[in-house]
């Protein structure tokens, strides 16, 4: 195990507070580039950053320790992770970190002696089209095989510096498969934003200066385009893509009518859900009309500044993302004058650092703000207080999107698709057993029969919609629509082909929440292990009637009792697995009667060890 | 015609509960004379809704009464056999992911973890026991605090934060790994600013901060819970809180 020596220089530290002008605020995006600097947060940083943030070094180390991307211990030279969602368990994934792990000769999750290198499993990285996926100090890596870990090896051996390593290592490919009326081809950058500002009288608008501006309601002109790029957005009725399914016309409203001195846009590009894909996709090809989408809203709510919050699994996106903001910037389309009209909006990027719970609205904007991204208490809604204790529209990649569209096309045209309780079209995320994996654009209320035909996975026993979360539906239900009035999704699709064992999609979901529980709450904190040693217990056949029992029952105390939707929602695909895929549990409920997860003989292991015997009588 | 003076009411399992504007479900209920589990919640500090043990279901829906705003008509079910087995089973669920050994704990009849589990009828623990290794810091010459003890309820936090100014406590890690963090250079609570006087250190709900050289100054029998039972002294101590501040 490698060991701190010498304290490191802490030049860094200095140089990165001195950039985030020492301001509380932000405290994990200074941690994140810590980090990245040094491969873990020395103890040195932690002292330095407490000292000139003005915060407890409690408060940073408290952060270090929430966030699965941030250690306190280094991680060597190269820090690989493995994404460990189920599609990529069905790729092989489990067998490559073995591999690569022996091709280092390093034990998983531990520094080599010489503080080169360590691989760690990680929550699904949002590449599970193009899987089995991993991050390389920072940036994205897929398709792996093992040919690729044994490139990876040698390259680490010889300390090859990334930008080095093949190209092809770190291609993502959009694999966008079907487009509908939504995401044909990118937008003009600036053209919804200049239909939501013709929508007041264009000529008025020349006149409004600056400093009226700021108070949106000094501007008539400037107040009708807003008001009516709102009308538009109810007759629109675009309802929330995060799969909460909120109308987003009466969010910004309400975020607009609310006395305040500063009113927020966060854009939520968190994107955990396992098996989720589309944000990554729309950042990469559809940038401009996202950062358009939530220009408009602040131009409709009356708001100056937006950030986008994005998970650091997308971390490759990072210059490209900043160069559209620039550009953005530069064409007037973003500051302190967008269009000549004196309307002032800027976006700033805010990164995550490994934790499912930040794409929780008020969980996100903690991690925003710079804590531990918990989620807040149920009221006051972020809408009323939720940035900086002000009025906040938190809204979802694909909404601001779908808002951009409206903008520009008008409500009704947007109205005119989907169904009638789901208007517009919805991005869906295929993975898992089929043939075409990608991005598929539909109306709602399509058939999930139609979508497997289409991506090539007719032949499935089951598909998990909207993540380890969401709903597992069997065969009998693939004429289900998939639209808010049936199946409501983020638009998550992961097919299970019939060969599949759908107990290690109950495990593996298991053992994520139990990762991802924020462990606020006694049910979730502890129901999510419990329900993990239970799933554990019955893959081993040690499981009976009376564990599954027991499962139900922690199930339903986790649905009623839990504080927030990550709680409330872990039960949802053992109750579905346990309801329509029984067989797969019932061929490993081996016994009838209870067998205690306890084992008498390991646990005497240790006295053993302690008293060195062996003899007959010290085994039981 | 209804007079200004009427007082709002909201029905708590068939009862009329009269509520000041601004109040949560759990202060208008405790303030009537109902009492309702709680672990994490002390009135005198900023609610955290994180033990789950106040749970009631308002107008069908579940939710936490200590920061539940009470609104005139709600329907309220707090006592029933449902959300009593519920809360049962969070208490065994604290019991199981600590260290708890009443028998030789020194909060022992002053514990409200215990009293509680008491009052709710808790007879033995179903659920595995996890044991974890949790760091004991007695290097402070006033206090020790036992980390296998606490129950996350994070009163020290926010009494440490909010009344003391100090900030001497905050959680860190995540999930079952939860712990508390303190502030000082060692991470020790000896080199921390924390004093015996602190706030913070005097409402710990269960054995994790404690004072040193006080122990069985009040022998096992005679303390506050061996007394009188935890849902008659929690509702006595609201209601004389709420006379001081109310009248």
């Amino acid at each position: 195990m490698w060991r701190e020596e010498v304290p490191p220089a802490m030049d860094a530290v200095h140089a990165i507070l001195e950039t985030h002008e020492r301001d509380p605020g932000e405290l994990l995006q200074i941690l994140i580039e810590v980090q990245h600097a040094y491969h873990y947060i020395p103890d040195a940083a932690v002292e330095l950053v407490a000292e000139h943030l003005r915060v407890t070094r409690a408060h940073v180390r408290g952060v270090v320790g929430f966030y699965s991307f941030l250690s306190d211990r280094y991680l060597g030279e190269y820090v690989v992770y493995i994404s460990d969602n189920i599609t990529d368990r069905m790729q092989g994934s489990t067998g490559l970190a073995t591999y690569l792990c022996n091709r280092l000769g390093v034990k998983l999750g531990e520094t080599r002696a010489d503080g080169r290198a360590s691989v760690h499993f990680t929550s699904c990285t949002g590449m599970c089209d193009q899987g089995p996926a991993g991050i390389v100090n920072g940036l994205a890596v897929t398709r792996l095989t093992r040919q690729r870990m044994d490139v990876f090896a040698e390259l680490i051996n010889k300390r090859t510096p990334l930008p080095e390593w093949p190209r092809e290592f770190f291609l993502v490919e959009d694999n966008f498969r079907r487009s509908d009326v939504m995401f044909r081809r990118p937008v003009e950058p600036g053209a919804a934003l200049k239909a939501a500002m013709k929508r007041g009288d264009d000529e008025a608008l020349k006149e409004i200066h600056f400093e009226e501006a700021v108070d949106p309601s000094s501007g008539l002109a400037w107040r009708r385009g807003a008001d009516e790029t709102l009308k538009e957005l109810y007759r629109s009725d675009l309802r929330g893509r995060g799969g909460a399914g909120f109308k987003a016309a009466i969010k910004w409203e309400t975020c607009r009518d609310i006395s305040a001195p500063e009113r927020y846009v966060v854009c939520n590009a968190d994107e955990g859900e396992p098996g989720t894909f589309k944000d990554r996709v729309l950042l990469t090809t559809y940038a401009d009309l996202v950062f358009e989408g939530m220009t408009i809203c602040g131009y409709v709510v009356g708001s100056s500044r937006g950030v986008l919050y994005i998970r650091q699994e997308y971390w490759y996106l990072k210059p490209h993302l900043e160069a559209v903001l620039e550009r953005r910037r530069t064409d007037n389309l973003l500051g302190r004058n967008i269009l000549g009209t004196g309307f002032a909006f800027d976006i700033d990027i805010h990164w995550g650092a490994g934790a499912y719970i930040a794409g929780m609205e008020t969980a996100l904007i903690e991690s925003v703000e710079g804590r531990r991204a918990k989620p807040r208490k149920r009221w006051p809604l972020p809408v009323v207080a939720g940035l900086n204790r002000r009025p906040t529209v938190v809204n979802n990649v694909e909404t601001f999107a779908d808002a951009a569209m409206v903008a520009l096309k008008g409500g009704a045209w947007f109205a005119g698709h989907g169904t009638q309780h789901s208007a517009g079209t919805k991005l869906f995320c295929v993975s898992g057993d089929c043939e075409r994996p990608g991005i598929y654009e539909y109306p709602f209320g399509v058939s999930v029969r139609e979508l497997l035909r289409d991506c090539g996975g007719l032949d499935a026993q089951a598909v998990q919609i909207s993540g380890p979360s969401g709903i597992t539906i069997s065969r009998l239900e693939f004429d289900r629509i998939l639209a808010y009035e049936d199946l409501s999704t983020v638009g998550t699709c992961m097919i299970f082909g019939p060969q599949r064992d759908m107990f290690d999609a109950v495990r593996n979901f298991t053992q994520f929440f139990r990762h991802e529980s924020c462990g606020l709450c006694t049910p979730c904190r502890v129901g999510t292990s419990l329900l993990s040693q239970l799933v554990e217990k019955v893959a081993a056949g040690k499981g009976s009637p009376v564990d599954v029992q027991e499962i139900e029952r922690i199930c339903q105390l986790l649905k009623s009792t839990a504080h927030c939707g990550l709680g409330q929602t872990v039960p949802n695909h053992l109750i579905d697995s346990l309801l329509k895929f029984r067989g797969d549990w019932d061929k490993r409920l081996v016994t009838t009667d209870f067998v205690p997860a306890f084992d008498l003989d390991a646990a005497l292991h240790q006295a053993r060890e302690l008293t060195g015997r062996d003899d007959a009588l010290a085994h039981l | 015609m209804i007079s200004s003076e009427t007082k709002k009411t909201f029905r708590l399992d068939g009862k009329e509960i009269p509520f000041r504007e601004g109040q949560t479900v759990f202060d208008a209920a405790m303030a009537a004379g109902v009492y309702i589990p709680h672990l994490c919640h002390n009135p005198d500090f900023e609610p955290h809704s994180s033990c789950r043990l106040c749970t009631v279901i308002v107008n069908g829906r579940p939710f936490a009464s200590c920061t539940q705003p009470a609104v005139a008509g709600q329907d309220v079910k707090s006592d029933t056999p449902e959300l009593n087995e519920m809360r049962r089973t969070l208490t065994e669920m604290l019991f199981a992911e600590g260290n708890h050994y009443c028998p030789a704990c020194e909060k022992s009849g002053n514990c409200r973890l215990q009293a509680t589990a008491y009052a709710l009828g808790l007879q033995d623990n179903q659920f595995p026991q996890f044991f974890p290794r949790r760091e004991v810091d007695s290097s402070h010459p006033d206090i020790i605090f036992d980390r296998d003890r606490c129950i996350l309820c994070g009163l020290c936090l926010r009494i440490s934060r909010d009344v003391d100014k100090k900030s001497v406590f905050a959680m860190t890690d995540r999930g079952i790994g939860t712990t508390i963090v303190v502030d000082s250079p060692s991470g020790l609570l000896a080199d921390s600013k924390v004093a015996r006087t602190d706030e913070a250190v005097q409402h710990c709900p269960v054995g994790a901060l404690m004072m040193k050289g006080e122990a069985y100054m009040v022998p096992i029998g005679r303390r506050r819970y061996d007394l009188r039972p935890i849902n008659e002294d929690s509702v006595a101590e609201f209601q004389a809180r709420e006379e001081a501040l109310h009248g």
